[in-house]
């Protein structure tokens, strides 16, 4: 039985305590083929070990032949074994196939080397909206994500939601998501997709509806406007910059598109995909000395001096 | 140990053709490998097509199809010699082997010159797009073990006019050698088919 | 003219034979004799030698990654250097060490259990070892170049493509798929011939010991699937040389075709991997239980049906890229099927030991930990072949944890029980056993310590080939542990290398056959003299030298002053005719270094194709063109 506790695991990224409809489904299919599994495995260690230590007689014909039947009948009960776990996987794939309609939310996340841009898709054009590394979803409501990458392959994977999917440049695939109580899931690029793969982290917010409502309302309006004399600094900092040339911020002339939206970055939980937690002081360290942090990543170091970093720090935090 | 002798084997003869010879298994088998070689590229062909709304892509012009029909004719009235070749060896008439295999190399000659024709012909390059890239590797792999076996051809067909060539078991190489050539010859026929007729019909 | 049934008489003892073998057989002697050796015994064991030298730094390279994530955060190594340590040690074990390590064995031990004077083409044998040996060198010397290939041993495009990959990491990695491509076609295509056409008389095909059978199915998969990646790594190599689209999308290229090709490759691969070391474990069973393998049949139809489902699950390795449903479910269905003739054979096994007498000896140690590894990763690879499972555990720790118990319990435990039942056939002294217990247990510990928490650890969410992750993932505990482990099973290797290489000096002596095993391999002296047997074994049975303990009935009337060999027919193994083997020749090395540089320099400049075409041509023409009586198989005049 430990064999079965060590198995019952929990965690913020984890396949073992799914919060989503497929990952419950995938979770169910994961025990019993984990209880079978544990079984064959027992079983045929036991019968190695009475092969093992039995007391040898002389063989006889009659032997060799119970030898036989035996073999033929634990090749049988293989065959109907497989053949039962095939049935219950092949259902589980359909079941969550099929599981939810087209969801009414249709979100576009795109893959890119080292960092996840998350589109919210909207008939009303002006109510579209991009986002960086952190998804927004309502609790029940499945969730349409398609899937796309400009640049290498990479792999969507919300463990407590979902299984993962691949986005491969020029294949675009789409996965559902549909999380079955409140919470923050992370999820994490599972295709080695370069020299930060290890570095390509999101967070999955599931919330009620109406906080859901109330976050999209809040998401579709422009940044808010600096209000004390330091965050106007900041913005001007920020605006004569090299900064504007990669990041959007809404509201602003901010337009660029290389990097991540910034448009509500306080918002946010983490900076440069999960690596670091959105506090200041890591904040600071990204902004001056990003490739020490994260190698390779596309934010060129910013020379900045103490009187400009400080207000430009007030500013990010200020977009709410 | 030494053991109790029952089996004399110092009458047996010192080389045999076909299936029972080493020769004829090693050239089955690298048959085998390259013949696997030509399958993996058609059907990365296909793929590739598969992708395409038309095919060659717009904008490039089909293969020429003169040269590869005048190949193709060069190569099976190729076997014609290659089979008197053949025959000769397993007779082991030196004359005719020599014959023979000077004819069947002069077609392979003949059929790597006019190859080259069938490139220039190809009406697109290699680094023009996925089409052309595959059009020139696979006409390329089908080459290059046309050119290596032409080689060997050109050495071995040497090798009988020597004093070397007399023993049995050189023969035993001509045979596999023109058994090889069938390969050379047959495998060419679905490649051409497939450079040359599959953009026209498919 | 045929071969002649005599009465049977006993021969007497010739050192004359003996010593006229010898001169036939024997090296050529001089200074450079060393590049001109090509006999199977010599070659096989170079190429088991320096297949373990790869294994070694593979399994240095890995020590060095468990390092790296034993604790969240950890700055042991950089981004880019754990990139291509990754790389680096799944091509050195998959390339470098799993199958020519397999086919290193079958190069000394085949001939051998066949009973004959060599494997076939035995220049060509020479030539593979060069190959490979050239090939892991440019490797090497490139990883300590700081150019080391840094996108997996998968290599997947785009991420290896040239705007995503400059420099000439990638380029490396195409042309080592080259290198020992070519060298394990080579030898695939001997032991297929070998074991076709130079069996014992008597020999039939249903009389064929199982690690036989499980070569010849092994080569035919290598035939098979090799071509594929040769293939795929020549396109990739097109695109980054010469501006060719192959998976280049902007110009109809495509990506997947990559994934395909790759997999039609790399899924056979593992079962290239797997199957020798089937036939090793009935091997060591049936002497260690001193019972015949029961179920012959059985095993035989299991090993070719493993071979012909195991080209058709490459899929399963894609099935997060997002295939249609009911393709999925056929590649599911055979994925899952390919366990009923693991199984068969599981059952076979079991029930050998229980009618037979184990003896609870190194080798059957190795097995029996085989057998608990082996049948745990089976079934973590049908729980992989089911779709739903596979998008949660694909790309994790679980398959990391997954693989490694198929393949090191799969491959490496029977290997290194072979070897230690093999060595005193290869050496002449038998390995110590008191330390072959130990390294047994420390490699049997250290292998589960290390694997088993990686299967949770996959689970909780951690994926492959990251260099790093966060505290707050919780996976440090679990890492940490498998740091603990792989430092036992590196002490527990590492006592198995002391003890082969202190045994190799000072074990004791094995006489010819220590284990009196059945097979033919034990006939002849340890090691075996230059000619393998002064005269060639007949059989009549799968367990010949149980038949025949002492006065085996043999073959007279092969030549002493030539090279023959016997040729048998393919099915009954009759005498058939007789071949003359080429003799020793420095040309199989040059050819080697020819095509080899060549390989090297097409890293640069599409040029050295015509060129090396040419250079290598040259040499093999030298190679083919009979200019001593030694090409002709002649014994050399001696001084």
């Amino acid at each position: 039985m430990t064999f079965v506790t060590f198995f019952a695991g929990s965690g913020i990224q984890s396949a073992l305590e799914p919060a989503g409809a497929h990952a419950a489904r995938i979770g169910r299919l994961w025990d019993v083929f984990l209880i079978i599994s544990a079984v064959v495995w027992l079983l045929v260690m036991i019968a190695l070990f009475i092969a093992l230590a039995r007391r040898k007689r002389e063989e006889t014909p009659d032997g060799a032949a119970r030898a036989r039947t035996t073999v033929s009948i634990a090749t049988a009960i293989t065959l109907v074994t497989l053949a039962a776990l095939l049935v219950a996987s092949v259902l589980t794939g359909r079941a969550i196939a099929d599981h939810a309609p087209p969801g009414t939310i249709q979100l576009k996340v795109t893959g890119k080397q080292w960092w996840w841009q998350v589109e919210y898709d909207d008939p009303d054009k002006s109510k579209r909206f991009t986002d960086a590394n952190e998804i927004h979803i309502p609790v029940g409501v499945p969730v349409n994500i398609q899937l796309h990458s400009s640049d290498v392959i990479h792999s969507f994977w919300i463990p407590n939601l979902n299984g993962k999917q691949d986005l491969i440049p020029g294949h675009d695939g789409s996965i559902q998501l549909q999380a079955t109580r409140p919470g923050i899931y992370r999820g994490q690029c599972a295709e080695f997709c370069g020299l930060q793969h290890a570095k390509m982290a999101l967070w999955v917010h599931a919330m009620t509806q109406s906080d859901y409502a109330n976050w999209l309302t809040a998401a579709r309006q422009p940044s808010k406007i600096p209000s004390t004399p330091e965050q106007r600094k900041g913005e001007e900092v920020f605006m004569s910059s090299p900064c504007p040339l990669c990041h959007t911020i809404q509201g602003t002339d901010a337009g660029g598109k290389t990097g991540p939206d910034l448009t509500h970055f306080a918002g946010r939980r983490s900076i440069a995909a999960g690596t670091w937690p959105n506090r200041r002081g890591y904040l600071a360290g990204w902004i001056v000395d990003p490739q020490h942090i994260k190698p390779g990543s596309q934010m060129p170091p910013m020379l900045l001096d103490e009187g400009q970093l400080q207000p430009l720090l007030a500013y990010l935090e200020s977009l709410q | 140990m030494n053991g109790r002798a029952t089996i004399d084997v110092s009458g047996l003869p010192d080389h045999a053709f076909g299936s029972r010879s080493i020769m004829w298994w090693m050239t089955v088998c690298v048959i085998a490998i390259e013949g696997t070689v030509f399958l993996v590229t058609i059907a990365s062909y296909f793929y590739l097509q598969g992708n395409e709304a038309a095919w060659p892509p717009p904008g490039t012009r089909l293969p020429g199809l003169q040269w590869p029909t005048i190949n193709t004719l060069i190569l099976l009235v190729s076997l014609i010699p290659n089979q008197l070749a053949k025959s000769a060896a397993e007779k082991e008439e030196m004359l005719k082997v020599r014959i023979w295999m000077s004819v069947a190399a002069l077609f392979a000659v003949g059929f790597v010159i006019v190859r080259t024709l069938e490139f220039r012909h190809l009406n697109v390059s290699w680094d023009s797009n996925a089409y052309g890239s595959i059009t020139w590797t696979l006409l390329g792999f089908h080459t290059f073990h046309l050119v290596t076996d032409l080689i060997d051809t050109v050495a071995l067909l040497v090798l009988m006019f020597t004093h070397h060539g007399y023993k049995g078991r050189r023969f035993v190489d001509v045979s596999e050698n023109c058994f090889y050539w069938y390969f050379v010859v047959i495998s060419w026929l679905p490649i051409y088919a497939v450079l040359y007729w599959a953009p026209r019909l498919l | 003219m045929s071969a002649m049934e005599t009465t049977p008489y006993a021969l007497p003892d010739s050192d004359a034979e003996h010593e006229q073998l010898q001169k036939t057989w024997g090296p050529r002697r001089g200074p450079f004799s060393w590049f001109s050796q090509i006999d199977h015994r010599t070659i096989g064991r170079r190429f088991i030698v320096t297949a373990f030298v790869w294994f070694g730094l593979g399994g240095l390279l890995a020590a060095l990654m468990r390092i790296q994530l034993a604790k969240p955060n950890n700055t042991f190594l950089s981004a880019d250097q754990y990139n291509q340590i990754f790389t680096m040690h799944g091509t050195t074990m998959m390339f470098l060490f799993a199958v020519p390590v397999m086919e290193a064995v079958a190069i000394y031990i085949i001939p051998l259990m066949l009973g004959t004077r060599g494997l076939a083409f035995p220049r060509a044998t020479a030539y593979a070892y060069y190959m490979f040996l050239f090939g892991g060198t440019m490797l090497y010397v490139a990883f300590f170049l700081n150019m080391a290939p840094d996108a997996g041993w998968f290599n997947y495009v785009p991420l290896s493509a040239p705007q995503f990959s400059p420099g000439k990491r990638i380029d490396i990695w195409a042309q080592l798929v080259n290198f020992t491509e070519i060298s394990a076609l080579t030898v695939a295509v001997e032991i297929i011939v070998t074991i076709f056409k130079q069996r014992a008389p008597g020999m039939s095909i249903n009389r064929m010991p199982l690690y036989v059978w499980s070569m010849l199915v092994t080569a035919f998969m290598i035939v098979f699937a090799m071509p594929a990646v040769m293939v795929a790594s020549n396109y990739i190599g097109l695109d980054r040389l010469v501006g060719t689209h192959f998976f280049n999308k902007a110009e109809g290229g495509d990506v997947l075709l990559w994934q395909h090709l790759f997999w039609f490759f790399g899924h056979p691969e593992v079962y290239i991997i797997f199957i020798p070391a089937l036939g090793m474990v009935s091997t060591i069973i049936t002497v260690f239980c001193r019972r015949k393998i029961f179920g012959y049949t059985a095993m035989v139809l299991s090993l070719v049906a493993t071979a012909f489902i195991g080209f058709g699950l490459w899929v399963h390795h894609m099935f997060a890229t997002g295939l249609p449903q009911s393709g999925q479910s056929y590649f599911t269905a055979a994925s899952m099927m390919i366990a009923v003739p693991s199984g068969v054979q599981i059952f076979c096994w079991i029930a050998t030991i229980a009618m037979g007498k184990p003896e609870f000896r190194p080798p059957l140690m190795f097995v029996l930990g085989f057998v608990a590894i082996f049948v745990l990763g089976g079934l973590t690879g049908v729980m992989l072949a089911a779709v739903p499972l596979n998008l949660q555990l694909h790309d994790t720790f679980f398959v990391v944890a997954h693989l490694h118990y198929v393949l090191i319990g799969g491959a490496v435990f029977p290997l290194l029980g072979a070897l230690f039942f093999w060595f005193p056939k290869m050496t002449g002294r038998l390995m110590n056993e008191r330390w072959g217990h130990i390294s047994f247990w420390l490699t049997f510990a250290g292998f589960n310590v290390t694997f088993f928490p990686q299967h949770k650890l996959g689970l909780v969410g951690m994926p492959r080939r990251i260099y790093t992750y966060l505290p707050e993932t919780g996976w440090g505990p679990l890492n940490l542990l498998s740091t603990i482990g792989a430092g036992i099973l590196a002490l527990g290797v590492l006592c198995f290398v002391v003890n082969a290489l202190y045994s190799m000096k000072r074990g004791a002596i094995a006489g010819s056959n220590p284990w009196h095993a059945p097979t033919l391999e034990w006939a002849t002296t340890s090691p075996p003299p230059h000619y393998n047997f002064l005269h060639l074994p007949t059989v009549s049975s799968t367990e010949p030298l149980w038949d025949h303990p002492e006065n085996a009935p043999v073959v007279t009337g092969l030549a002493l002053k030539k090279r023959e060999v016997l040729i048998t027919r393919l099915f009954d193994a009759e005498p058939d005719h007789l071949y003359l083997y080429p003799g020793t020749t420095p040309w199989a090395f040059l050819s080697a270094v020819a095509t080899g540089g060549m390989f090297v320099a097409l890293l640069f400049t599409p040029w050295a194709l015509p060129i090396g075409v040419a250079i290598a041509t040259t040499t093999l023409l030298c190679w083919f063109w009979p200019s001593s009586p030694r090409d002709e198989g002649e014994a050399p005049e001696q001084p």
